[in-house]
């Protein structure tokens, strides 16, 4: 009885939540629709969802908050560009009027090459891409993101160093066995015990990085819902530094397992150096760029997920608004479905990358025993 | 496709933001709490250790205390034992010393109640003698005083000593 009671309470919070989130998520999404049914009506009411998604997992100027109407209401962020022109320039994108309007010769490309990035329109009417350093949405989530994890851990060190040898409280009981999990299950199973100590700073601030982005990413209002950790750029660094302490932390064995991989028949190395080729792709260009692309995708994907059952509410909308209304309870249903799974995610890519660095870092390290 | 361009603008601020972020929280955060973990994992092992240790050392000093107790417990049973042999043994003694004395002063009693005796005899002896001394000369003085008399007297006394 009470089993079955507790059961129920649980199916209606996780419903109620699910409801909560997709519609701030809604409202979130409400200024891209909205905008984007401004411009279905200026070209006779097609609805492009795909142009909708791919504008909310991307970069922006400014941070988008709701809209009603043809009213956006966003907030502003900083504009800093470099010009051979007109050197630096610094301003709000709240002079842009959300790409509408120029401002000092800058405006937001509508189309072409650099669509949706801030260029220049030189005198002789063609096009030039400045050197581009604006806080943008991602920008932005980036820093704050930084900003938490910098506030989360130094408070949690303070505490240690304060009550030394004692439980922990709040929010250090939270990430204390998150950071004995990448310590115990992570760092010390792939690098061994007695050399772990010195990737543990990188490994943990890579995993906190990747999961609070991701859990970011997945909140819809204002200081998550930007696509950072889905972002290539992001994981196109992250994957390159640990790439580049593999090389720095790599021994003679590392080299030699390269270039005359121990255990393989000789001719697999010696007129076609079959085996070496192998190695090297392998450990300097797949390994990295594996790295760069799974935590991409996946974070990406889940993203599109989600942005994709909202988009099919205003796709049969479109078609007729009955078929819309019906359809919203199904939507929502697979969106909550898909959150869930989405929580998971966050922490399994930030777990699957810590844990694929701290391997690679183990081969770099490993002695030549086998 | 802008999704898989990477933004120089984004790659700018992510790498200083990212190494800025890892070397203050590489110095204050990081090793401190790694440490800490390290620290209080450590003093928990050696308390656990410690308790281990002390809890030997209480069954160790169980058994020591039992052990005392049971040689203590021998002890006395072995000092009550002797006690009560001592005590018998006093008795016994004293009752022999006892025995002895009043025998002693019986004896004593006995010879100086024989002396006593003798003495007193001999001087009721010497008494009845001076008086049938004393007695004999008034009787002698009486009936001798005329010749028949004596002379009677002489014969009954010849007619009693018979000549055997």
């Amino acid at each position: 009885m009470g089993l079955t009671f507790r059961r129920l309470i649980i199916w209606v919070v996780i419903i109620v939540t699910g409801i909560l989130l997709n519609t701030t998520y809604l409202w979130a999404n409400e200024p891209d629709s909205a905008k984007s049914k401004l411009d279905t009506t200026e070209k006779k009411e097609t609805l492009k969802p795909g142009d909708i998604i791919f504008e909310h997992i991307g970069d922006s100027y400014d941070w988008p908050i709701v809209s009603f109407k043809d009213k956006i209401i966003s907030i502003p962020l900083l504009v800093i560009v470099y010009s051979k022109t007109t050197g630096f320039g610094i301003f709000f994108s709240s002079k842009l009027e959300h790409g509408h309007k120029a401002y000092k010769g800058f405006e937001i490309a509508e189309e072409g090459k650099y669509k949706g990035k801030l260029v220049e329109k030189l005198q002789d009417g063609s096009i030039q891409k400045p050197f581009d350093i604006s806080i943008t949405k991602n920008v932005l989530s980036l820093l704050i993101s930084f900003a938490l994890m910098l506030w989360m851990f130094i408070s949690m060190a303070r505490k240690y160093s304060k009550y030394p040898n004692e439980a922990p409280k709040g929010m250090q009981s939270m990430l204390e066995p998150l950071v004995i999990f990448v310590r115990d299950e992570i760092a010390i199973p792939s690098i061994g015990k007695d050399r772990y100590e010195k990737f543990m700073p990188y490994l943990l601030t890579v995993f906190f990085f990747i999961w609070i982005n991701n859990m970011m990413g997945l909140i819809p209002i204002f200081p998550g819902g930007a696509n950072v950790s889905g972002n290539i750029t992001i994981t196109m660094i992250l994957a390159l530094i640990t790439f580049v302490i593999t090389l720095f932390s790599s021994n003679k064995f590392y080299w030699v397992h390269l270039v005359n991989t121990p255990g393989v028949p000789w001719w697999l190395k010696l007129p076609v150096p079959l085996m070496p080729f192998i190695e090297f792709s392998s450990n300097i260009v797949i390994r990295p760029f594996v790295l760069m692309i799974r935590l991409f995708a996946n974070i990406t994907a889940g993203h599109i997920n989600v942005l994709s059952f909202i988009m099919l509410i205003f796709i049969f909308g479109a078609m007729n608004p009955i078929a819309g209304f019906s359809f919203t309870p199904v939507s929502i249903a697979f969106v909550v479905f898909i959150y869930f799974i989405e929580l998971l995610v966050a922490f399994i890519q930030a777990f699957v990358f810590t844990l694929l660095s701290a391997l690679y870092f183990g081969m770099a390290k490993e002695q030549g025993h086998h | 496709m802008g999704l898989i361009t990477p933004d120089p603008g984004l790659l700018f601020w992510m790498i200083v933001s990212f190494l800025i972020v890892f070397f203050i929280l590489k110095k204050y955060a990081w090793k401190p709490i790694i440490n800490a973990l390290k620290n209080r994992e450590k003093s928990i092992e050696n308390a656990l250790r410690q308790a281990d240790k002390v809890k030997l050392e209480m069954e160790k000093l169980q058994a020591d205390n039992q052990k005392l107790l049971a040689e203590a417990r021998v002890e006395r049973d072995k000092l009550l034992k002797e006690a009560r042999l001592m005590k018998d043994k006093i008795i016994e003694e004293a009752k022999g010393q006892a025995q002895d004395e009043a025998k002693k002063l019986v004896e004593s009693a006995r010879t100086s109640i024989q002396n006593e005796k003798k003495a007193a005899i001999k001087e009721i002896k010497d008494m009845v003698a001076v008086l049938s001394i004393q007695i004999a000369e008034k009787l002698i003085k009486d009936k001798l005083s005329s010749n028949t008399n004596q002379s009677d007297y002489i014969d009954k006394l010849l007619n009693e000593i018979k000549l055997n």
